[in-house]
């Protein structure tokens, strides 16, 4: 393995504030591939809700704050395909007209990753010391899967968890009707996605349900939950990192302060 | 020829059944939530969809799958729309000129108004009575039944999904499927309540006894047109002809038998040879319906000449602009490259949740939510832009590439700019942003935010204060209690 590069973690507003498990499993993953691990201060979030409204000034502003924190390490890796796919891929368009700012963006976009793809893809990562006894399905989230092109990466690594036995989801690349602030601005119509996605989820027999993004786990975890399913919900990298003792997303006991 | 005489009840009458408001082409795209609301309360809608989705599944991948070279040929395609739309002025004025050189017509037409009249005196110029229609979206566009029907010309829609929502008196919900939202029960109903003098009692359970029944009633249409009316899938510059696709010859009747065809085609239609327009024709049947080629392909130029055996006599191409050219060079060119293949439709989960006529606007779908701000104006269509998940998967599934999520963020920012979209939404985003852009202040929020959505026992909330449109199908995964920062920081790590 090569010598140990500096990682920093872009955590999501979503995982900081919902599910800092999620975070902790990022960082036990890389420092398991040999990084060093930082958590810029700085951050907040990546600017996607302003970019995605039409709020394109707003969305550089965050975006500049974002570049600024994270130029200085040699990696930018991010637990969610649809954060690192805004840094990835739509930072450079966003200053494409900024002669100061456009290198600046190219050069973090170049080096940012989604997760799982950066443990297999730079990091040569081929199986984890995991072990979790479950019948598992795999949701592609979109934003990873079209703009990063991440599909595989997941799957490679979930084969190697011991106990894990893996079903494909019919149409695990349909949306399942999170979509941002899409959700509640629309919300019957993102209502009634996610619930034809359930449908799919329960119709692969699976106990747990996995993806890389909280925002999309959010819709179908609370949707299964509404359903009264017992099927679990979690994101990759707490199984890939083997910590899967806390409760699943929106289930389990209140904890300590 | 003569009036027509078979009893055809429903389509003279536009008061006969309920007509969308969008069939005079705009203005209800700002009742899209309300639409949508009425499209998932409606059962026989949602079954039809829910056949939709299976129905297309893997078909267009299928397709690809079964030409390994789909991508050299979708960027070959690609290619060719974009060189004529770089050059648009030169194509469309070779094209005139082959056109008239084959002794047809071009008239250039601004707006959808232009465009009714000119049909309209077309028609009147040969006495019309009866006129038989192709499918053609551009037809809906400048919504030209109405406007003939009001003129006292009887238009006859004769592609078969178009037959069936004329005689409901309902408009296209996609563009290549016109009537998917109907069932075949619905198809039955629908014959046996308009075609009245035929037995009652037939079985009409079949597909194929269905299907007769039309064809027996259109070819009395057909003989009796007085003119026919078709759109276009390509203009082509070195001939001056016009091609359509079918699957079931009904465009090759309307355009041969009458004595007047009028083409109706957007000024975007156009390719530079017959061999462009094939390059195309194999991304977009694959495209649109899985099908290697479409049934009948038929190209026509100018109108019949003295050793033709049949054919009409007159010859006119309208060629509609309504807002195309002001798209030209500009961001949102890419979506001139539009081939009318309907494969972003097929592939979108809003358009799976509520169908086409949810969209209130001639084009639904992914591609009508970029097309129509463009021609009908933002004002009046701002939530079909933003209305999306931008998921990408229409933009993975365009033959023709064109960068669908981007051109609808291309919409939310003028949108934005205009502030045409609900002050709550517009501040909520601000609002947010300042927090965003505060990274000390921000921690304190989203630590405090934490503990309001710490996981009570279910670790579930079933009701969020100003989140009622996620908790009333949904319930909110709850919070951990202590955000991923503060933990971090606790962990004095060095």
């Amino acid at each position: 393995m090569q010598d140990s590069p500096h990682v920093a973690l872009l955590v999501t507003c979503l995982v900081d504030l919902m599910r800092p498990e999620i975070g902790f499993a990022a960082v036990k993953l890389l420092e398991q591939a040999g990084c060093r691990v930082s958590v810029p201060e700085a951050q907040t979030c990546c600017g996607q809700p302003a970019y995605n409204s039409g709020d394109r000034a707003d969305a550089q502003a965050i975006a500049r704050q974002v570049i600024a924190a994270f130029e200085p390490f040699d990696y930018v890796v991010v637990p969610s395909g649809s954060c690192a796919g805004m840094v990835h891929a739509h930072y450079p368009a966003l200053f494409a007209d900024d002669p100061a700012w456009r290198p600046r963006a190219e050069a973090v976009a170049a080096k940012t990753h989604e997760l799982v793809s950066f443990l297999t893809d730079q990091r040569g990562v081929t199986s984890v010391p995991a072990h979790l006894d479950a019948v598992a399905t795999y949701h592609d989230s979109c934003s990873g899967l079209r703009e990063l092109k991440i599909r595989e990466q997941p799957r490679q690594l979930l084969k190697t968890v011991t106990g894990l036995t893996l079903k494909e989801l019919e149409g695990s690349e349909a949306c399942c009707g999170f979509g941002g602030t899409f959700c509640v601005k629309y919300g019957p119509i993102s209502d009634r996605i996610v619930a034809d996605k359930t449908a799919d989820i329960a119709a692969t027999g699976a106990d747990l349900l996995l993806a890389g993004d909280l925002g999309c786990l959010m819709n179908m975890a609370g949707k299964l939950t509404r359903q009264g399913h017992k099927i679990d919900c979690r994101h990759v990298a707490e199984v890939l990192a083997d910590m899967t003792d806390g409760p699943p997303i929106g289930r389990g006991q209140v904890e300590p302060l | 020829m003569n009036a027509p005489t078979a009893p055809f009840v429903g389509i003279s009458d536009p008061a006969q059944g309920p007509r969308s408001p969008s069939a005079v082409g705009h203005g209800v795209s700002d009742q899209f939530k309300h639409n949508a609301d009425l499209a998932l309360g409606d059962a026989k809608l949602q079954v039809a969809l829910a056949e939709m989705r299976s129905s297309f599944k893997g078909r267009n991948e299928a397709a690809r799958k079964g030409l390994p070279e789909f991508q050299a040929l979708s960027d070959h395609a690609k290619a060719i729309k974009q060189h004529v739309l770089a050059n648009l002025d030169y194509y469309l004025e070779r094209f005139e000129a082959k056109v008239k050189a084959a002794g047809g017509q071009v008239h250039w037409c601004n707006d959808a108004a232009e465009a009714r009249d000119k049909v309209l005196a077309i028609c009147r110029s040969a006495g019309a009575r009866t006129v038989t229609k192709g499918k053609t979206m551009v037809g809906e566009e400048i919504a030209i039944n109405h406007h003939l029907e009001a003129n006292g010309i009887l238009p006859v829609e004769t592609d078969l999904g178009e037959y069936i929502i004329q005689l409901r008196g309902e408009t296209p919900s996609h563009i290549i499927a016109p009537a998917i939202h109907v069932s075949k029960e619905g198809v039955a109903d629908t014959f046996r309540a308009h075609h009245t003098d035929l037995d009652p009692a037939r079985p009409l359970s079949e597909i194929t006894a269905m299907l007769a029944e039309a064809r027996g009633k259109l070819r009395a249409r057909f003989l009796a047109a007085d003119v026919g009316i078709t759109g276009a899938n390509f203009l082509i510059a070195e001939t001056g002809s016009s091609v359509i696709v079918t699957n079931e010859g009904n465009g090759d009747l309307t355009q041969t038998l009458p004595k007047i065809h009028i083409v109706l085609a957007g000024i975007e239609k156009v390719v530079p040879t017959l061999e462009d327009a094939t390059a195309i024709f194999r991304v977009l049947a694959r495209s649109a319906t899985g099908q290697e080629m479409s049934v009948y392909t038929t190209v026509s130029t100018g109108p019949r000449r003295a050793h033709d055996l049949d054919g009409p006599g007159e010859y006119h191409v309208i060629l509609l602009d309504n807002g195309r050219s002001g798209v030209l060079g500009t961001e949102f060119e890419d979506m001139l490259r539009c081939i009318r293949c309907g494969a972003c439709m097929d592939h979108c989960p809003v358009y799976h949740a509520i169908g086409g006529h949810a969209y209130g606007s001639v084009y639904p779908g992914p591609i009508g939510a970029v097309l129509t701000p463009a021609l009908f104006g933002l004002a009046h269509s701002k939530d079909l832009p933003n209305a999306s998940t931008l998921c990408g998967r229409c933009e993975s599934v365009c033959p023709m590439q064109i960068p669908l999520p981007k051109m609808l963020r291309q919409w939310r920012e003028r949108s934005f700019e205009r502030h045409l979209a609900p002050a709550r939404e517009r501040w909520g985003i601000k609002a947010w942003a300042w927090l965003a852009r505060h990274p000390q202040i921000y921690r304190g929020a989203m630590a405090l935010a934490a503990r309001l959505l710490r996981r009570p026992a279910t670790g579930r909330i079933r009701h969020l204060p100003l989140g009622g449109a996620w908790t009333a199908g949904r319930d909110f995964p709850a919070a951990s209690g202590r955000t991923f920062q503060e933990q971090w920081r606790r962990r004095a790590r060095p």
